[in-house]
């Protein structure tokens, strides 16, 4: 099976996974996002393009299942697949940090963002409880789900060894 | 390239799914894919139910005695209450019978239940909502009132055939008519000020009387052609704190909601017996 097929069968279950079990569940105060370290983890190890094709269906899933305005989360996840993507193609792959660092940066891009998508359509938003109740504990639940979901992704989509590291670059003339 | 494009289509979506009204291409395309969704969301939370379970188990383990202990008084005190409202219940509904006394729709009497799981709920702190798994084929209309076993939970927002989008009482969109059940005190309940699910009672005027411990219902008013979109006398929640300042205008009223939002399993959507052609408001 190809990776890219086990890349969206594998959107599409966390997906479902996120709206039916990990979105009701609220951890002092704050929910796992198993969506959003799916799709660091994807784009780290694949790139922006891949990335950012996953976060759109993904977000587009979500979008559909909750019945939410079509389309806002189809665009913060595309923006964190892209900007995750980006990273790993040019200073985070196989860093040991990078996907504990991209996860935490991309749960506030996403909590900012998302404040920033509602403000701008006029929904009356609370920036207390989308900054400081609900993301200071999404970092850390998040970070709690980098490790196995990174090993999962890494089994499911890691690229053949020795095709796609590029050690250095050599001038052409 | 195709980042922009995506970002583009996305962008589409919002402002057409924002713009359009129930019924239009875009969200029919949405009901659709929701319905699709449906089976494997049940299936999902049927799969995580044993473990939620076994997790709530335990969790009311630890609370197990000191609830005993609060139930046993409860219980002698609610016995007691329960004979009083019994005779002035049978008092209440002769002097209305004297008076020729006309009423709105009242809680339970009036509506019609419809029990529904809860199948998914939004990510992030953006829509304080549920998806319910119970829609128009069902009898489920918008501006439902949905209820718990503890009390209000919010209000039918959207509808599809088979599921439902519930706005619950937190989220910042949603405003109550209510009034203190002991004091007749009234007031609009919201999403509160404080940290996690509490909610606040506005409006209340200084000179009225609110005090710690009261409970709060749905008031469920009626003015010529309008009525509340809620029945009266739905519980809300109970009143935790009252302050009030010279500057301000109204007491400020922080209200505990009987319900407990973040462990919704099931909830029930009541519907009216007879459709009314009045308006109706919050």
């Amino acid at each position: 099976m190809s990776w890219t097929i086990r890349a969206a069968v594998l959107v599409v279950l966390v997906a479902i996974v996120q709206v039916s079990i990990l979105a009701p569940t609220s951890i002092l105060g704050g929910t796992p996002d198993a969506l959003l370290v799916v799709l660091v983890c994807l784009a780290l190890l694949r790139g922006s393009v891949a990335g950012a094709v996953a976060g759109f269906a993904g977000g587009l899933l979500v979008d559909t299942a909750t019945l939410g305005t079509l389309g806002i989360t189809a665009l913060l996840l595309t923006v964190v697949g892209y900007w995750a993507g980006r990273y790993g193609e040019t200073t985070g792959r196989g860093r040991a940090h990078a996907v504990p660092l991209t996860v935490a940066v991309m749960t506030g891009l996403v909590a900012f963002g998302g404040l920033g998508l509602h403000y701008m359509l006029g929904e009356t938003v609370s920036a207390h409880r989308a900054i400081v109740t609900t993301l200071l504990p999404a970092i850390p639940l998040n970070l709690l789900l980098a490790w196995p979901l990174n090993r999962l992704c890494r089994a499911l989509l890691r690229p053949p060894t020795g095709t796609q590291r590029v050690s250095e670059v050599q001038p052409l003339v | 390239m195709i980042v922009g494009v995506l970002v583009v289509v996305a962008l589409v979506l919002v402002t057409l799914s924002f713009r359009e009204t129930n019924g239009g291409p875009v969200t029919s395309v949405q009901n659709a894919g929701a319905a699709a969704l449906r089976p494997f969301e049940i299936a999902a939370t049927r799969v995580a139910r044993p473990f939620h379970d076994a997790y709530s188990w335990f969790d009311s383990l630890l609370h197990a005695r000191s609830d005993q202990k609060k139930l046993r008084a409860d219980n002698v005190r609610l016995r007691q209450l329960a004979v009083q409202n019994e005779f002035a219940a049978n008092e209440i509904k002769q002097l209305k019978k004297l008076l020729q006394f006309k009423e709105g729709p009242t809680f339970p009497g009036d509506f019609n239940s419809i029990s529904a799981s809860v199948i998914s709920r939004p990510a992030g702190a953006f829509a304080q909502a549920i998806i319910v798994s119970a829609g128009s084929a069902d009898g489920v209309e918008v501006n439902a009132p949905v209820v718990n076993g503890d009390g209000l939970i919010g209000l039918v927002t959207r509808v599809t055939t088979h599921a439902s989008r519930v706005t619950l009482l937190t989220d910042e969109q949603s405003a109550v008519s209510a009034l203190d059940a002991k004091t007749d005190a009234a007031g609009v309940v919201g999403q509160g000020p404080g940290i996690g699910a509490t909610l606040a009672l506005d409006r209340v005027s200084k000179d009225k009387d609110v005090r710690r411990g009261d409970t709060i219902v749905t008031a469920g008013w009626r003015s010529a052609q309008l009525s509340s979109l809620y029945p009266k006398g739905i519980p809300i929640g109970v009143v935790t704190s009252v302050g009030q300042s010279d500057t301000d205008l109204y007491k400020q009223v922080q209200v505990q909601p009987f319900a407990d939002f973040s462990a919704l399993d099931a909830v029930i959507v009541l519907v009216r017996k007879t459709a009314s052609s009045a308006g109706t408001a919050r």
